[in-house]
């Protein structure tokens, strides 16, 4: 059986296609403003991986905030549901999942089928999305992937005020003025990022194990800070931002744990 | 009255103003200071009519926009720091106007200043600041009776109107009326979030929605986020808007409309309420502390 | 005076509301709250009163919807230990 997962999130396009449970193929598009026409790139990427046609697919299933905006599809479902199939299916101990996308925050807590028991999102604001890390990683002039490791080499703590990213912003660029070290603002934007994803998970509930999915997950900075609040190591599955496609591909085959 | 003005192409427009016909000789002499993370003001009263007032932009610390304000609004006076027989600050660097005697919040100096400027049958006061946004409800004293304050999110606030003159390189001071030249009221952004609405009207640009459009579904927007804001206090008659966005007729204009309720008119500077409430409370409190 | 301490943002209203008239100043709920939200004080925004009132802290008001988020479960609730430990109820969340 061939089925294909497309998540369609506020940022990338990804696409995992799936056969016999096993993955075969995946790609990741930026989605721009020409989502349809970007979806369409991905998935023609994914196919052409996997060496079939879209005739060749049993199954497909759409999810995330632009899950309707996909080519074609059979059914949507929704991303927290997706986001647990799949971090289950790559960590089957996996009870809580936390995914941290372009413009949501979400946590999650499911059964070991992956079924969702509750969940709580974060969304309309970006101070709790990968979009404040981006915007912070703007203002300090360091590129994205930079960031994170360079929260590693903090030697102080330094409190960050603002809770809103455009005030922060202005704090981050009055820091840069009084000369703070940006490895002390990296791990004090990320800290403030950790705490308000954290008190997220807290207010669910949180078992073990904890996986740590979307885009956001590949920050070390991030999931630094993140494990010391929580007072856990997360797991971060490899390829994290393709947990939710995959989940949809797993849906696509009626999977249901265990395999 | 004499009126000053300083333009700046960047941002909006800084003025001055002081009484021609009163004199401050032998007359109790008490000031308000509010630096706002955005804009500073100076006010002077004496006996507690208004005297003298500026309305500047804030510099890089506070005791120094302080500063500024007080020497401005004390400009060819004759006054000087020594003349002034209590100061009371107010505002996000209250706590930092090195020649004031005590810091009052800017929620009690909007309400009492208010007062002052709309007289007493204003029972809602909406205070549109650089990074917050109040709303206030007081009695015919000014004495607040309710109140919440918005300055954990840019939406609402000035500074999310920033972002948007930035983003379309209009200057503040022509996004209001930019906004009004459309033919039809557009939908407004959907997103609350000024990280995402910006992301939201980069999007209508490219789909070629001129400037003036993309300006009216922002002001609009704004002025239903304060609308929601306003209702958990609720609006009570009458209504009046103080600070900078109250110069921001797409703003103001729309929101009237939305609130239903007309907003009450003011010969004063809507960016000095706090300053005179900070400068009528320094009068109180002398008057308290001598009885 | 109703003071409502808190923010709107994106995701909701956040708001703990403290009945300033209502509030005698008995600091209950300061040592009721785990995490230090609450504190007591001359009234702020009445600087002419010398009364002590209840107020969210300053550090606070930008983030209780993250700092009080254990003590809202979202299932089995308990009742919110600040409301809980002031007799003269005058305290109330939005949320």
């Amino acid at each position: 059986m061939i089925t294909m997962g497309i998540d369609l999130g506020a940022k990338n396009v990804k696409v995992v296609i799936l056969k016999d449970n096993k993955i075969v193929a995946k790609s990741n598009v930026l989605a721009g403003f020409e989502v349809k026409e970007n979806a369409q790139k991905a998935i023609d990427i994914a196919l052409k991986q996997a060496g079939i046609s879209k005739d060749d697919l049993d199954k497909v299933v759409s999810t995330g905030a632009g899950e309707k905006l996909a080519p074609f599809y059979d059914e949507t479902k929704s991303i927290v549901g997706c986001d647990s199939l799949g971090a289950v299916y790559l960590h089957p101990a996996a009870r809580s999942v936390i995914d941290v996308g372009a413009e949501e925050g979400r946590g999650m807590r499911c059964d070991n089928t992956g079924k969702i028991i509750d969940f709580e999102v974060n969304e309309k604001c970006a101070a709790g999305a990968g979009a404040f890390t981006e915007a912070m990683s703007r203002a300090l002039e360091v590129s994205l992937e930079e960031l994170g490791p360079l929260a590693l080499k903090s030697t102080q703590d330094i409190p960050m005020n603002a809770q809103c990213t455009v005030f922060a912003e202005s704090e981050v660029v009055t820091m840069v003025h009084n000369k703070v070290s940006k490895a002390d603002m990296s791990k004090a934007i990320h800290d403030a990022m950790a705490s308000r994803i954290s008190s997220m998970i807290r207010k669910i509930g949180f078992d073990k194990d904890v996986v740590l999915v979307g885009g956001v997950a590949k920050n070390i900075g991030f999931v630094t800070s993140l494990n010391k609040d929580l007072g856990l190591e997360v797991v971060v599955p490899k390829d994290p931002e393709y947990v939710g496609a995959l989940g949809a591909a797993l849906a696509a085959a009626g999977w249901k744990g265990g395999a | 009255m004499v009126e000053q003005q300083r333009t700046e192409l960047w941002r909006w427009t800084e003025s001055r103003w002081m009484n021609p016909d009163l004199d401050w000789r032998g007359k109790l002499i008490t000031s308000g200071i509010d630096v706002g993370s955005v804009s500073s003001q100076a006010v002077i009263l004496t006996d507690g009519e208004l005297y003298a007032y500026s309305n500047m932009r804030t510099g890089v610390d506070s005791p120094d926009s302080a500063m500024k304000a007080i020497n401005w609004a004390m400009e060819n006076t004759g006054l000087t720091l020594k003349d002034l027989a209590y100061t009371v600050g107010t505002g996000y660097g209250r706590v930092n106007v090195p020649f004031s005697q005590r810091a009052i919040t800017e929620i009690a100096c909007h309400a009492r200043g208010g007062n002052f400027m709309y007289g007493p049958t204003v029972r809602t006061i909406l205070d549109m600041g650089g990074q917050d946004c109040k709303a206030i409800h007081c009695d015919e004293k000014g004495k607040v009776t309710n109140f919440l304050m918005n300055d954990k999110c840019a939406a609402g606030t000035g500074r999310g109107m920033e972002v948007f003159a930035d983003l379309l390189g209009v200057s503040i001071n022509d996004v209001g009326d930019l906004s009004l030249q459309v033919d039809k009221e557009p939908p407004p952004v959907s997103s609350t979030c000024v990280v995402y609405a910006k992301t939201e009207a980069t999007g209508l640009l490219r789909e070629g929605w001129p400037k003036n459009k993309v300006l009216a579904a922002y002001c609009s927007a704004m002025a239903h986020r304060i609308m929601t804001l306003l209702e958990r206090i609720g609006v009570e008659e009458d209504f009046a808007i103080t600070g900078g966005i109250a110069k921001n007729k797409g703003v103001v204009t729309r929101l009237e409309k939305e609130v239903g309720i007309p907003i009450m008119k003011t010969k004063y500077d809507t960016q000095i309420a706090g300053a005179i409430g900070a400068a009528l409370f320094a009068k109180a409190l002398l008057e308290k502390t001598k009885k | 005076m109703i003071a409502n301490y808190g923010y709107k943002d994106g995701s909701g209203d956040y708001f703990i509301a403290i009945d300033t008239d209502k509030c005698d100043g008995c600091k209950d709920c300061v040592s009721a709250c785990p995490y230090g939200v609450l504190d007591v004080g001359p009234d702020q925004n009445d600087p002419l009163s010398d009364n002590e009132v209840a107020f969210v802290t300053e550090a606070e008001r930008k983030k209780i919807k993250y700092t009080c988020a254990p003590c809202k479960p979202m299932t089995n609730r308990p009742p919110l230990p600040c409301i809980a430990s002031c007799k003269q109820k005058a305290i109330s969340h939005s949320w």
